[in-house]
């Protein structure tokens, strides 16, 4: 009975409610913080009623603003391309920081770097957008290659497998071409360096990516059936499969090319979501976008205020956040179940 | 019966010497190549004591603690990792997958980070690693303890140890963050797995260790063979299953934790390496874990002199040149093993 309460249009529409007014809410104290605290009355009257000759304005227009926007779509997009992994492979450990995205687009950009140097920044954010889709791909065709299928360690252990060697061979490259600096600024990555230019990047990739994925939302709800069952309500696996990788590249690629490595925020949060909403992906994808959303600036604000004034990279804290629940994953019935 | 065991003998004999033949080769070859090209009659004079002050300083200072080093590593990682394949069941497990290397490592950092500069000269090199061994036997417990639910499935295991292994890696990002340049430095160096500023301290620091366990291990090759079996079968025959675990599972989680703390963090060595010994020779242990730490050594010396001469007068970590290697070979393995 629980469940059907849990599951009622109502119940879902509260949360929907509840965690927007947290996502703005939490936006707007991400705004203030900082090296100087500002106001949040402040805050508002900066967007509401810009004024350049004041510098509290400049900063948050400028800086503050871009930044935790920023957050919010990369949080998002990260957050719908782990639902959109797990709805399709059906594989609870499926996400983008396990199947070696950052590695593949860290791989790909420093290529770039080292054979195309005067490339400009809309090149870069293309290269890391096909680096991290090789990577994706290459981790799919070994875990579907190998003799058990796709199975949840198998993934795991491809993606650890896939991400150590692309790895390897970008520090050759590195340090071959003296680009060990450049990439180690890369890689530690998180939001500092987001601008409206990578907002711009994001909003339109997102649009894109948000609009696949929602249209195939439906169809994904489906194919959890089972793979026989939705073929034979006549839906068309292939293309929905095509679909469904061409959205996680775009909406990860968007994200790995603006903020760097973000760990497991795509694994944790489609458990989380499918916990409170059920299993239908129309639900599930939405949401899963403002409670990525809600995640990456919760913890872009933690990773400012816990050394400040330096900042820890987002990245290690989403982590520690997300290892607890990957671990209960993988003590879990489908995580360790079969090999 | 005893003729198959005469000729498994003769085999094992064979591979060995054939071994051993290989790595002193390779060690004249590497004693001789770098920016410094010393020939190998050169080398056997100034290795006789008969060669020029320029030529021991390079072959006594620099490149033989350089190469015993990775050849005390290189077996101590190979012979954790067979020990873990055989306890574990799991032909996937090695002691860096499984998070004991970056646990080793974490702690190693905490000791670089908070202790070192408080001690003098060379002693820090002989307390690092205790440290990495506690680091390593943390991680080994965490991961244990928590993949443990009515026994330890293999499966779970390599999750978890994936799981711990990302914890640690992203607790030392931060830790890293909070250092000052130097100690960063030495840190981040260290982290990529390599050898470079390979002296006699940290050969002595490394040797005892390698001398004990590996003995220790071999010792008790067939508690290994019977544990191989199975928990089942290895109760019926009579096998103290689970002390007999521990401590082989302690020798291992040891050698890793003291060669992760002289050459930081090669990966998939201890993965390869005891496959390779198996397909030569076959799964019993008595032979696998000789043969294993000969082919680690061997390994772990070639790769170092391919990163080193390589790019030169660049250097690439020599745990970047194993993963290069090994990774594709992890692969093979991930499609072929059931």
């Amino acid at each position: 009975m629980l469940s059907t309460i849990q599951h009622s249009r109502i119940f879902k529409t509260a949360i929907i409610m509840s965690a927007i007014i947290a996502l703005v809410v939490s936006i707007g104290f991400s705004v203030a913080f900082g090296a100087a605290d500002i106001h949040l009355s402040t805050v508002w009257e900066a967007i509401v009623h810009f004024n350049e000759d004041l510098t509290s304005h400049q900063v948050i227009q400028e800086l503050r603003l871009p930044r935790a926007v920023a957050a919010a779509l990369v949080g998002a997009f990260l957050a719908v391309s782990g639902a959109v992994m797990q709805g399709m492979t059906r594989n609870p450990l499926a996400s983008p920081s396990i199947m070696g995205v950052t590695h593949g687009a860290a791989f790909a950009l420093v290529i770039t770097m080292a054979f195309f140097p005067a490339a400009s920044n809309s090149a870069m954010t293309f290269t890391s957008f096909a680096g991290a889709g090789t990577a994706v791909v290459l981790v799919f065709m070994v875990g579907s290659f190998s003799k058990s299928g796709l199975t949840p360690v198998k993934l795991a252990l491809a993606g650890v497998a896939i991400g150590t060697l692309l790895t390897s061979v970008t520090s050759v490259i590195a340090l071959y071409f003296q680009l060990e600096k450049q990439l180690g600024f890369w890689k530690a990555g998180g939001l500092a360096g987001a601008d409206w230019q990578a907002n711009k990047v994001l909003l339109i990739s997102g649009a894109i990516g948000l609009f696949i994925a929602l249209m195939i939302a439906k169809s994904i709800t489906v194919l959890n059936l089972g793979e026989d069952v939705a073929a034979g309500l006549g839906q068309n696996n292939v293309l929905l499969k095509i679909l469904g990788i061409l959205t996680v590249l775009i909406l990860t690629g968007a994200a790995v090319s603006v903020a760097g490595s973000i760990g497991f925020l795509g694994l944790i949060i489609p458990h989380i979501t499918r916990f409170m909403m059920g299993t239908d992906y129309r639900w599930i994808i939405p949401v899963s976008a403002l409670f990525g959303a809600l995640l990456l600036v919760l913890s872009d604000i933690v990773s400012r205020l816990i050394n400040a004034p330096f900042e820890t990279p987002v990245g290690a804290i989403t982590s520690l956040i997300g290892i607890p629940f990957f671990l209960y994953l993988a003590r879990g019935k489908n995580g360790g179940g079969q090999s | 019966m005893k003729q198959n065991q005469r000729q498994k003998t003769g085999r094992f004999a064979a591979v060995t010497v054939s071994l051993i033949v290989l790595i002193v080769v390779m060690f004249f070859i590497t004693l001789g190549a770098g920016v410094v090209s010393i020939s190998p009659a050169e080398v056997i004079h100034t290795l006789l004591g008969q060669g020029t002050d320029r030529q021991d300083l390079v072959l006594f200072d620099f490149r033989l603690p350089r190469i015993i080093l990775a050849l005390l590593i290189g077996a101590g990682l190979a012979v954790s990792g067979a020990i873990l394949q055989s306890v574990t069941q799991n032909e996937l497990a090695e002691p860096g997958i499984l998070g004991i290397n970056t646990g080793a490592g974490f702690a190693v950092v905490l000791f670089i980070f908070f202790i070192q500069d408080s001690l003098t000269g060379t002693l820090s090199v002989f307390i690092m690693p205790l440290f990495a061994l506690l680091g390593a036997l943390l991680a080994a417990f965490l991961v244990y303890s928590l993949a443990w639910k009515n026994g330890v499935n293999p499966i779970r295991l390599v999750l978890v140890g994936i799981g711990i292994n990302a914890g640690f890696s992203a607790a030392l990002i931060i830790l890293q963050l909070k250092m000052d340049p130097q100690n960063f430095r030495q840190a981040t160096v260290w982290l990529s797995g390599d050898i470079w500023n390979a002296g006699w301290p940290f050969v002595m620091s490394l040797l005892p260790w390698i001398l004990i366990l590996i003995p220790i291990a071999l010792v008790k090759a067939n508690a290994l063979n019977v544990l191989n079996l199975g928990d089942d079968i290895a109760a019926g025959l009579g096998s103290k299953v689970e002390g007999d675990r521990l401590i082989l599972l302690l020798v291992a989680v040891a050698l890793a934790g003291a060669s992760v703390a002289a050459g930081g963090a090669i990966a998939f060595l201890g993965l390869v390496v005891p496959h390779l010994a198996r397909k030569i020779i076959g799964p019993l242990s008595h032979y696998t874990i000789p043969v294993s730490a000969l082919i680690g050594a061997l390994l772990l010396m070639a790769a170092d002199m391919v990163g080193k001469n390589l790019l030169a007068p660049m250097e690439i970590p020599v745990g970047v040149v194993v993963s290069i290697l090994s990774a594709p070979y992890f692969i093979y393995l991930l499609i072929k093993v059931n």
